[in-house]
């Protein structure tokens, strides 16, 4: 079956801006981490994470067919254009906030990617093959290091609860399908992520129990990212710092 | 007129698994390209000599340096049509490691990987008694861990 190739572009736009914006709030941290090797950790998964941009938005401008690259769906696109989840551009908080929104991005992309290797798009199941290998290792440090401080001291412990209380509005998003997620189901490109809920519920149910945390009863959800309607404020500060060098000396090169 | 025979005849397929097995990796430089399993497949298209490279981490920064080094290994041996494609499937994996590399690793001081995921015993001391300091390292590859019987620190190879 043939799809719409701007509804695949979309799609892809979300996948690899959700890693890219991720990628570069989790960049933030480097050198200001608590620790070293908490320091370390955080860079990796922002280099996997940004690895991981390469090759959606790779794809993504070679299904525009614009002789576009992505480094310039990077670096030469602006706020509304993005596609990434709410979630995801929120500023940092303090170290339990990033990885509390670490974890239920990691648990997300650690239900989601499987299934996206079996897409009949091949390139979608190439990059979901690697890309999943590494979700996979990063949901095991996000959830470990949820429970450990969850389950920590009393200041730890009510530092992650109100994390989760400002965060969990936004894991709505992550499921609110439409028109572009009907059309890669029915080519069989993606699941609609509606389906992929129960499993993640489950999943993330299981770590935060364990990690002395509830969940807000309250189901609202902040959305407008992926369906590009609105962004928070805070993706275009973030963008000003991101794409600086592009803009200021345009076509520059290492 | 003299011809000379090394221009004319191009390298053997296996002439150039052998010259890729003297590159060494960037960051561990006791292995080669080829232990490290990145090296999918040699093969010529007409008269291009075509190497197919999987990355081993999606992010990982030697990746352009390993393509340059690639590049400029086979170059200094007189490869003068080759072209480097990269390969994504399928996704590359620690079980592609060579046993030759495992050793050389091992001997650096490197544990390599095991499917229990975990090292086996300390690089240094030969201790079973190890513990994880953190799941990442230096490289993306590698995850650091301490042998709590010499206090050494060490990076594990982690298995993917």
């Amino acid at each position: 079956m043939t799809v719409d190739k701007e509804m695949l572009a979309q799609f892809l736009l979300r996948m690899g801006d959700n890693t890219l914006v991720l990628g570069h709030r989790v960049s933030e941290w480097c050198g200001h981490a608590p620790i070293l090797e908490e320091d370390i950790a955080l860079a990796n998964t922002a280099l996997d994470l940004i690895g991981q941009t390469q090759l959606w938005l790779g794809h993504a401008a070679d299904v525009m067919g614009e002789g576009k690259s992505a480094d310039d769906l990077a670096f030469l696109r602006d706020v509304w254009d993005f596609r990434n989840v709410l979630l995801l551009e929120l500023p940092n908080g303090d170290f339990g906030q990033t990885l509390m929104r670490q974890f239920l991005f990691d648990a997300f992309q650690s239900i989601l990617l499987p299934r996206l290797m079996k897409s009949t798009d091949a390139e979608v199941a190439a990059i979901a093959a690697k890309a999943s290998k590494e979700a996979a290792y990063h949901v095991e440090r996000s959830a470990d290091t949820v429970v450990g401080l969850g389950d920590g001291t009393e200041e730890s412990h009510a530092r992650m609860q109100a994390a989760l209380e400002y965060l969990w509005p936004y894991v709505g998003e992550m499921f609110a399908s439409d028109e572009v997620d009907a059309a890669m189901a029915a080519a069989g490109i993606a699941p609609d992520p509606a389906t992929l809920r129960d499993e993640y519920d489950a999943l993330v149910g299981k770590v935060l129990a364990e990690a002395t945390l509830s969940i807000p009863s309250d189901g609202f959800a902040h959305k407008g990212g992926r369906s590009g309607k609105m962004h928070t404020e805070h993706l275009g500060h973030m963008l000003t710092q991101m794409q600086w060098l592009q803009r200021a000396y345009p076509g520059n090169t290492w | 007129m003299e011809r000379t025979v090394a221009n004319t005849s191009p390298a053997s397929v296996a002439q150039i698994w052998d010259w890729l097995d003297k590159v060494p990796d960037p960051e561990i430089p006791v292995i080669s390209l080829v232990d490290l399993g990145v090296i999918r497949d040699v093969a010529y298209d007409g008269d291009t000599l075509v190497v197919s490279v999987t990355p081993t981490y999606s992010g990982c920064p030697a990746t352009g340096i390993i393509n340059m080094d690639i590049e400029t290994a086979l170059r200094d041996h007189g490869v003068s049509k080759l072209e480097l494609r990269r390969k994504l499937a399928p996704a590359w994996t620690t079980d592609w490691l060579s046993d030759k590399g495992r050793a050389a690793m091992q001997e650096f001081g490197i544990a390599p990987p095991q499917p229990t995921g975990g090292p086996k015993k300390c690089p240094n001391c030969g201790s079973q008694h190890v513990e994880k300091l953190s799941q990442f390292g230096s490289t993306p590859c590698k995850a650091q861990w301490r042998c709590t019987a010499c206090l050494e620190p060490f990076d594990y190879f982690k298995c993917i």
